[in-house]
């Protein structure tokens, strides 16, 4: 009797938690599950009607993913995201970290006003603006460039570093920097070694977002530049793969699994940043 | 040791005392140029690349312009056509819908999640990892896995919906236009929730135990202890999470133009796939740009009523 009712205690969360918790589990994952076997069937298996469409029943090929590298310009694709993503990134970080130290720090006229223009410019979704800024990209003989994405990516990801830097540097006591300011660094000099060496996992949250946000970019991606070999991986995949009516499934897979790979690798490696950086937003 | 020398540091300084500060006020007269010089950069920026577009995009909108032609003003012309077109009409509709039914999908079944995880206690990281990877996987990449598993003939969904013997013909997701609602609205959710279940979730985490443990002692149920201690205690993550989630919802693009391309008859177009369609396919800057700015008063709203929080919120601590 007693170990039929340990037995029932132990078992409880299994029936209210993780049962119920299976559901949203297998939702979040089937379509990535779905994607990556899709790359690796045949595709006799993949266009049969009455093949159980869960499991690679006939055996694995590499096909789609050699149509890819072959037939296609992927890896252009592939090293143009890089760039872009490392350039923009590496842009946003640097101008972010410098409008945040002083909003978060110092107290200056305009101050307040300029936080409310990052705030808002923060909340303007990039499909409200792509016309105009298309015009302004091309004005500057940008279009058709890589430049017009490393150019214009900040101008979403700027916003979002600043406002994510601003409150971690408020969380960082303001007497360490008063320390090195009258030992005789300047401000410039204080920032770099005093806060950010603490407010680190700040700075790198704020760089991973601000890479996987231009990774992930389509929009602009898809108005701004033209040339097939001048595309981004989403773009690339989405526009050269599928021709008229014809749809390669098998290589439309694998480009996005490996189009996905980069970001998930980051993701497992710093979950915990994501998930700071994503809460950061709504609940600070 | 980094800790050592700065409380070395902290200690130096409070035996050197009030002869500091002069120095002290020096450096603080000295900060408004400084903290011009660091902002200056991103406010060129935004300045050149958002508020200049933004103007420019209010002038289009006012003006006759098409690819390549400056245009002429021509007042609010293009918006009473706009208010009297069929298709623009159609797309207001389906924003309207589109954004309701996928909040409303994405709060209920992210609170159901948030609540789960919070009780999680094994595989706790594993779970939220998993439950967390389709808001990291690229919009547009994910998206085309779904037009896969929604596909005419080889659907997998329709291949499990006919093997349990549920339906006996393809159900035609994507080229019915209530079916194509439904598929884009499921897929904004796929993508969305993980954003609301972890955030709702890091609320949850920040209400005190005890108050849970007064109302159970006070004889409330785990119904009446939501309702009572988690809704109202929750209710400022709720809203940010609600008004954020508004504008992307609304404003969203790479779905709907992966999955239907507004299609089938205009029935899932929203704001950004039509301006795309009139503004740059069909080269009518003008009328776009004025589609596009129907975002701006939703953004406006969402921006007052986050910024009226924030306030609340300062006052209170």
């Amino acid at each position: 009797m007693s170990n039929l009712s340990r037995w029932t205690r132990r078992s409880r969360p299994l029936f209210t938690l993780y049962l119920p918790v299976m559901p949203f589990v297998l939702f979040a994952l089937f379509p990535l599950y779905f994607m990556l076997i899709t790359s690796f069937k045949k595709n006799a298996e993949l266009y049969d009607v009455n093949a159980v469409p869960f499991l690679i029943g006939r055996g694995v090929t590499f096909a789609h993913y050699e149509l890819l590298s072959k037939d296609t310009l992927f890896w252009s694709w592939f090293v143009n995201s890089l760039v872009v993503s490392l350039a923009a990134t590496a842009i946003s970080v640097v101008l972010g970290v410098l409008a945040a130290y002083p909003l978060a720090r110092l107290k200056f006229p305009g101050g307040d006003s300029f936080g409310v223009a990052i705030f808002i410019t923060y909340l303007v979704p990039p499909t409200l603006l792509f016309l105009p800024l298309s015009t302004v990209v091309a004005r500057l003989g940008l279009s058709d460039s890589l430049w017009a994405l490393v150019v214009t990516y900040p101008t979403f990801l700027v916003p979002f570093c600043t406002w994510l830097l601003m409150s971690y540097f408020r969380t960082v006591p303001k007497e360490i920097e008063e320390c090195a300011m009258l030992d005789g660094c300047n401000r410039l000099q204080t920032m770099v070694r005093i806060l950010l060496p603490v407010a680190l996992p700040g700075v790198i949250c704020a760089a991973l977002f601000a890479f996987t946000l231009s990774w992930n970019e389509f929009l602009y991606a898809l108005v701004f530049v033209s040339p097939a070999e001048l595309k981004t991986m989403t773009v690339g995949i989405f526009s050269e793969l599928i021709r008229g009516d014809i749809y390669y499934w098998g290589g439309l897979m694998a480009g996005a699994c490996i189009g996905s790979l980069p970001i998930v690798i980051a993701y497992v490696f710093f979950l915990d940043y994501y998930v700071s950086g994503l809460t950061a937003g709504a609940v600070k | 040791m980094q800790l050592k020398t700065l409380n070395g540091d902290v200690a130096k300084i409070a035996a050197r005392g009030e002869a500091q500060a002069r120095t002290l006020s020096d450096v603080l007269v000295r900060d408004t140029s400084v903290a011009y010089a660091f902002i200056a950069p991103a406010f060129f920026l935004l300045l050149f690349l958002v508020a200049y577009p933004f103007v420019l995009s209010v002038w289009f909108s006012l003006s006759d312009a098409r690819v390549g032609e400056t245009g002429a003003f021509v007042g609010l012309d293009n918006f009473s056509r706009l208010l009297s077109s069929a298709i623009f009409l159609q797309t207001l509709q389906n924003s309207i819908v589109f954004t309701s039914l996928a909040l409303g999908a994405k709060t209920v079944f992210g609170m159901a999640l948030a609540l789960l995880l919070y009780r999680i206690g094994r595989f706790k990281r594993l779970i939220r990892g998993a439950v967390l990877l389709p808001f990291i996987v690229p919009t547009a990449l994910s998206t085309l896995v779904w037009w896969w598993m929604f596909e005419p003939l080889y659907s997998v969904v329709n291949w499990t919906l006919k093997s349990l013997h549920l339906v006996n013909h393809d159900i035609p997701w994507l080229s019915d236009p209530y079916l194509a609602m439904f598929t884009v609205i499921l897929v904004n959710t796929w993508r969305g929730l993980p954003f609301f279940a972890i955030t709702l979730l890091a609320g949850l985490v920040a209400i005190p135990k005890e108050l849970y443990e007064a109302a159970e002692s006070d004889g409330a149920g785990p119904v009446g202890r939501f309702w009572h201690v988690t809704v109202p205690l929750l209710k400022p993550v709720l809203a940010v999470v609600i008004l954020f989630s508004t504008i992307f919802t609304l404003a969203d693009f790479n779905i709907v133009y992966v999955l239907t391309k507004g299609g089938p008859m205009n029935m899932t177009h929203l704001f950004a796939t039509y301006s795309f369609v009139l503004g740059l396919q069909g080269g009518q800057i003008a009328q776009g740009a004025a589609v596009s700015l129907f975002l701006f008063p939703i953004l406006l709203i969402v921006v007052f009523a986050q910024l009226r929080m924030v306030r609340k919120a300062t006052t209170y601590e």
